[in-house]
């Protein structure tokens, strides 16, 4: 007895249960912030100082230049004249040559409203494929956009386009009426009467249709300025997203050849850099192509990039679809779902949520590519600094401020992205964990 | 209950299995299968692991391919036809160890997607299937939830009744309870055994003994890919013939 006395009791049972409680309060405050958050020791205290100054040194350079800069002169000359001697932004050049940054040196100027009238048409477009909540119906317009933004910025007959929607149209009924059948055979249906009906209507449409159209015609050279850039980059992303999506599918096949076709194409275009594919389009294609068959340097460009950011993406999506437990394509196999369904419903959206932010880093990254055209001579915004601005008597030696506007142009469309993706990535968190 | 349940088996013979064999490479996993289950029967699997009992299964609906031999199901015969395969994924249900619950879905579109799709039954009236179901796995207030809100024992009456919702004439679980805490297995338990007494026919892998003891009208135990004993419960549990299953039913029940 006196020994168990001496050892801790053992037994316990709890009587009363223990209430919830809220945390304990810490103190809060600006100074006990600044004191927990910069000055906690004199090491960071001391890095806190530090980085203080280099902020200051950096903005007391930086903001004189630009709150100062000249916004009315018509040349660099004057500018130095209206500055005498002090160190500020000529911003002039970009009021002066502001049609020039955004539609290049050659698209007609009293035409300006097409491209402008394309590009909010585009935000109509593309808001229900980017944001679910909106009504479905929206789709159709973005159905319809490709053939309408086509129309309005090259104008021409409105044959053209209305022939390519046709070809689309019906290729998609031949597709809905024999994919019953099975898969390929409405796949490859479809796409074969897209074509007869393409191939049929080209020779329907007579030679000079287009002299006398609605909205003249503007031929793909006088394209230019950061248009150039928002149309390379809108057509590219929204082409390579799908193809990048057939690719990886394509790869993960059991089907030795059409496996095999995906991992070479994949591989090969991976492995070449996008500057030798554009000179390929550029001067290479020529020869590839019947000697009397045109294709406008713009689709081969397009056809290039998209390849290109297609076959990243592809990669990107790989690794999304191998993120995935097996079990759940076990779990719809069980269900009886077919295999375009369970892609469709199970697999893909999950894949493609998982892959968000390298989709989002491909499409950034492409965006940015966009600016490699000027390369081949093609005048986007880069091309148009490098050359007709840059190479004028006015404007030769104003560097610092165009190519910063060109930046911001681009970390505008790029940041947007950026957010837009992480707003998508919080509304997809269904999992919980 | 025991006996009142065995007398539904009836003489409608729902899945045979004919000298079936099955490779992994040059491994033989399944050897000389032959199994005949008839409507309304409940059959438990056991063994050691990698005796292959949730191979087996899992070839009845294709899951898993089959070298050599013959499936039949419902009078379907398992072939590489992808029609036939279909046909039979959508009679018969299966439940897996991890749920394999659709985790950007919800529960009800978890219980609605296939009969949506795969019957082409409308939304509304597939909605209303799903709740009965549900209800009968004793979760509707949960419909609007993501599965990653639910406990295990709830995903796996959610997988259940996913599978239900195709109105299956066979249901196969691979380990149902395996990946649970023991609290929750006793309520997943108590659904499969609710479905057993309406006599729904089953295949069941699993080493829940008390539940073949209390459900089932067959058990099998198979090892190296082999199904070594078959019996009815009582005998099985308390008279084994071979000696390997008296080994392995001395490791299960001996704590």
């Amino acid at each position: 007895m006196s020994d168990q006395n001496n050892k801790p009791a053992v037994a316990f049972v709890r009587e009363q249960p223990i209430p919830a409680s809220p945390p304990p309060t810490s103190a809060s405050g600006p100074v006990r912030w600044l004191q927990e958050n910069l000055f906690p020791t004199w090491g960071n205290a001391l890095l806190t100082v530090i980085s203080l100054y280099v902020i200051y040194v950096v903005l007391s350079s930086s903001l004189p230049w630009i709150l100062g800069g000249v916004w009315n002169t018509s040349s660099l000359a004057e500018c130095r004249e209206v500055l005498d001697g002090r160190s500020a932004a000529c911003f002039s050049v970009l009021r002066e040559r502001w049609n020039q940054l955004m539609f290049g040196f050659k698209y007609p100027p009293e035409f300006y409203w097409r491209p402008i009238l394309a590009f909010f048409l585009m935000l109509v477009a593309a808001a229900p494929v980017l944001f679910p909540d909106l009504p479905r119906k929206m789709l159709v317009f973005t159905g319809l956009y490709p053939f309408v933004a086509f129309w309005l910025i090259w104008g021409g007959t409105i044959l053209s386009p209305l022939l390519a929607l046709a070809g689309c149209v019906l290729g998609y009924l031949a597709y809905s009426k024999w994919v019953s059948r099975s898969f390929a055979a409405g796949f490859f249906g479809g796409i074969a009467v897209a074509f007869v009906v393409w191939w049929l209507g080209g020779l329907l449409i007579p030679e000079g249709a287009s002299d006398n159209a609605m909205l003249p015609a503007v031929a793909s050279r006088d394209l230019g300025g950061f248009m150039l850039n928002m149309m390379l980059g809108v057509t590219c992303v929204s082409l390579s997203v799908p193809l990048g999506i057939a690719l990886a599918l394509g790869r993960q096949s059991d089907l030795p050849i059409v496996k095999g076709i995906c991992v070479i194409f994949i591989e090969f275009i991976r492995g070449v850099p996008l500057i030798t594919l554009l000179f390929v389009a550029s001067v290479m294609l020529a020869y590839l192509f019947p000697p009397d068959a045109t294709v406008d340097l713009f689709l081969r460009v397009v056809i290039m990039i998209t390849m290109f950011s297609a076959a990243y993406i592809a990669e990107v999506i790989r690794g999304g679809l191998a993120a995935l437990p097996k079990g759940q394509k076990e779990a719809a196999d069980s269900l009886g779902l077919d295999y375009a369904q369970a892609m469709r419903l199970i697999i893909l959206p999950q894949a493609l949520k998982i892959s968000i932010p390298g989709i989002v880093n491909v499409a950034v990254g492409l965006f940015k590519d966009t600016t490699l055209v000027s390369v081949i001579s093609m005048f986007d915004i880069v091309g148009m600094i490098r050359g007709p601005i840059l190479a004028s008597t006015e404007w030769n030696g104003v560097y610092w401020e165009l190519f910063l506007f060109a930046a911001v142009l681009f970390f505008v469309v790029c940041y947007s992205i950026s957010q837009y993706s992480q707003w998508l990535e919080r509304r997809l968190e269904t999992d919980h964990r | 209950m025991a006996e009142s349940a065995r007398l539904q088996v009836s003489d409608e013979v729902a899945i045979s299995i004919t000298n079936m064999n099955k490779w992994y490479g040059t491994f033989h996993v399944l050897r000389d299968i032959d199994l005949t289950v008839y409507r309304g029967e409940r059959i438990v699997i056991c063994g050691p692991s990698g005796s292959g009992k949730s191979t087996l299964i899992r070839c009845i609906n294709a899951l898993e391919e089959h070298q050599k031999g013959k499936i039949v199901v419902d009078g379907t015969e398992l072939s590489s036809d992808l029609k036939n395969i279909d046909k039979i994924r959508s009679e018969v249900g299966m439940c897996f160890q991890h749920f394999n619950l659709f985790p950007h879905l919800t529960i009800l579109e978890n219980c609605t997607l296939a009969p949506i799709w795969v019957r082409k039954i409308p939304q509304k009236e597939a909605q209303e299937t799903a709740m009965h179901f549900l209800e009968k796995v004793k979760i509707p207030d949960q419909a609007d939830k993501y599965p990653g809100q639910l406990s295990g024992g709830q995903q796996q009456r959610v997988a259940i009744a996913r599978s239900l919702c195709m109105k299956p004439r066979v249901m196969l679980f691979d380990e149902p309870t395996s990946a649970l805490d023991p609290e929750m297995i006793k309520e997943v338990l108590d659904t499969m055994i609710e479905l057993a007494e309406e006599g729904m026919t089953m295949l069941c892998v699993t080493h829940e003994m008390g539940f073949a003891r209390q459900v089932a009208n067959r058990v099998i135990f198979m090892d190296a890919g082999q199904i070594v004993e078959q019996n009815e419960p009582e005998e099985f549990f308390n008279n084994p013939q071979s000696e390997r299953t008296q080994l392995f039913l001395s490791q299960i029940l001996g704590h």
